[in-house]
């Protein structure tokens, strides 16, 4: 391969053009996988001949197929304001952003949400978020004290048992296998019960980099082999529903939550890696 | 996918049409200039100036010649769209909203709205070949509906107008003798006034989009109800793919409660539904205002979209887009 003739050299030489001499240009192909072979001579800088072969692949543009009248119109000329149109004035600029067609959630995560949170048996008290039961989790429903499902809500030593027996499970029961999260949600409801206990505010872990899908079921689920579980708790944008992020786990036991730590803080959960530390008391 | 964002319009953006070869996009406006762009890099080729009111919605011939504008300045203007010159304006009592050219380009019908005493009507004029001999006078004029008619499309053949509007009733009517035909069922339609109806690339279905949140699929002969698209806001624009199965539905919530909450909740992105499943592919976002314009190119590969902020955004879909399964 020879260097690429200068310019400013050809211009130099522009006296002497000898390019008659050289042999012709030949092109051979392109072949069925579109490859083209350009032989070509030359002289270069020191005015010896030089044959250059250059192997091009010429690509098919998918969409080259335009009508000859969208052809013609392509070359229209501008009208109207588009003719004194200033160069800087941008009118067409193409996003800095990548925009995708974002994939609407997995059903069961935030439809379900919103669903549970208007409750046809009392429309009344409809949008006070900060009203949270305790028992069955509703938002805006009702106080912890009058909720209708108390009864519903499973027995805590039931739960307390189940959490011995998988204690020595460990963490890793949502590990491997995917748990779609509606069935997250229905298992949801085993929670409640032990929320009436009183707050132990001392042994509140808190839970930092969760994912925006997590929610207080899966906590629960998460630190329940730990230890008996009294509040679990994920802050929620009140005006998306998206979760923060982050969240508040206490436990009845300080070692429990102290095992829990140890044990889950680093741990990798729904593609994200949890911070799981002592909850530092409120200053109030 | 990057968009291409087409800022030459001052105030929202109200219809958006592709010409039958889909390399030109007609935009209109409320700031009184229809404007044509190069629909695959966004560049403006021209505008169109001499409407003095907002321009509600625009029609293209199908030799992408003739231009056709309905405007709230009371006319309904035709337009060389080669040179933005003005060829013949129609001037009505009351603002002209929807406008649309029968096949074969020989007829349009343009839609008025209820004005200072005037009821809202349909007329069906003759369009002459040469502009020169372009007549005011309309061939039918049709009365009836309540309210505004939002859209007036031809049926099949052009033997029907189907016309839908503020009273949430689809109409057909013969285009011959004004007759009304035959009307969408109260029960199964819209329960809000219909902002929105777009034809399939056939014309043998159509979809319409309501402010009740939804958006249906008819049936353009029988007017038999297909399918139901349930969105959480209100439908201000729909589109179909003349390519795969999808439908495109554009909202938002009313301009004038965009600055009291969070722009998160505003909904503001184009969703994609399939069409026969009914069920929510996903949501393109990118504007910051309602949608009020929405079109498909003809050949299916990119769409754009027109928002209360002013904007298109004119998106040419990724490969991966053509292949999304449910």
């Amino acid at each position: 391969m020879a260097a690429k003739l200068r310019w400013g050299e050809l211009d130099e030489d522009d006296g002497e053009d000898l390019d008659f001499l050289l042999p012709p240009r030949q092109v051979i192909g392109p072949d069925e996988n579109g490859i083209k072979k350009v032989i070509e001579y030359k002289f270069n800088e020191e005015g010896n001949k030089v044959k250059i072969t250059s192997i091009l692949r010429t690509r098919k543009l998918a969409n080259a197929r335009l009508s000859k009248r969208a052809v013609e119109r392509r070359s229209w000329p501008k009208f109207g304001d588009a003719v004194h149109e200033d160069v800087g004035s941008r009118l067409t600029m193409v996003s800095t952003e990548e925009i995708l067609l974002e994939k609407t959630k997995p059903p069961g995560t935030k439809p379900e949400e919103q669903n549970s949170g208007v409750d046809p048996l009392n429309p009344s008290t409809r949008g006070a978020v900060l009203m949270v039961c305790r028992t069955c989790g509703k938002k805006g429903d009702h106080w912890t004290s009058r909720c209708p499902y108390k009864d519903l809500a499973p027995q805590p030593d039931v739960f307390v048992d189940k959490s011995t027996s998988s204690d020595s499970v460990a963490p890793p029961t949502t590990k491997g296998t995917y748990v779609p999260p509606g069935m997250r949600d229905g298992k949801g409801t085993e929670r409640g019960g032990t929320d009436m206990r009183r707050r132990n505010d001392e042994n509140s872990v808190r839970v930092t980099n969760l994912s925006e899908d997590t929610r207080e079921p899966d906590l629960l689920e998460l630190f329940r082999p730990f230890g008996s579980v009294s509040r679990v708790y994920v802050a929620v944008d009140q005006k998306t529903g998206i979760s923060r992020g982050f969240g508040f786990v206490n436990f009845v036991n300080r070692e429990d939550a102290q095992r829990a730590i140890n044990k889950l803080n680093g741990y990798g959960y729904d593609n994200l890696i949890l911070r799981v530390e002592w909850a530092t008391p409120r200053t109030n | 996918m990057r968009p291409i964002l087409m800022k030459g319009h001052e105030r929202p953006l109200t219809f958006l049409k592709y010409n039958r070869e889909g390399d030109l996009l007609f935009s209109c406006s409320k700031d009184h200039t229809p404007t044509v762009w190069f629909a695959d890099n966004g560049e403006r080729l021209g505008t169109y100036r001499g409407h003095n009111g907002a321009v509600w919605s625009c029609d293209v011939s199908r030799d992408s010649m003739l231009l056709i504008t309905g405007s709230a300045d009371q006319s309904a203007m035709l337009w060389n769209v080669h040179t933005g010159q003005r060829f013949f304006t129609f001037n009505f009592d009351s603002p002209a909203r929807a406008v649309d050219f029968a096949v074969g380009d020989k007829l349009a019908v343009i839609t008025t709205d209820p004005f200072m005493g005037h009821t809202s009507s349909i007329q069906v004029k003759r369009i002459a070949t040469d502009p020169e001999d372009q007549t005011a006078e309309s061939v039918l004029v049709i009365k009836g509906p309540q309210g505004r008619i939002n859209r007036a499309v031809w049926g099949p053949l052009n033997h029907t107008i189907i016309s839908a509007g503020e009273d949430t009733v689809i109409r057909v009517w013969d285009s011959e003798t004004g007759k009304l035909l035959n009307e969408s069922d109260k029960e199964l339609g819209h329960k809000k006034p219909i902002t929105s109806l777009s034809k399939s690339a056939d014309g043998s279905h159509f979809i319409t989009g309501s402010l009740d949140k939804s958006a249906k699929l008819w049936d353009t002969r029988t007017l038999t109800l297909i399918k139901t698209y349930v969105t959480e806001r209100p439908v201000n624009a729909v589109a179909m793919s003349p390519l795969v199965d999808h439908v495109v539905l554009g909202g938002g919530q009313d301009a004038s409660a965009v600055t009291t909450t969070d722009h998160r909740a505003g909904k503001f992105e184009a969703k994609f539904f399939d069409k026969i499943l009914q069920e929510e592919i996903g949501g393109v976002k990118g504007h910051f205002g309602p949608i009020n314009a929405l079109a498909f190119n003809p050949n299916g590969k990119s769409f754009s979209s027109g928002g209360e902020d002013g904007y298109i955004r004119l998106h040419h879909f990724d490969a991966d887009y053509f292949n999304i399964k449910i």
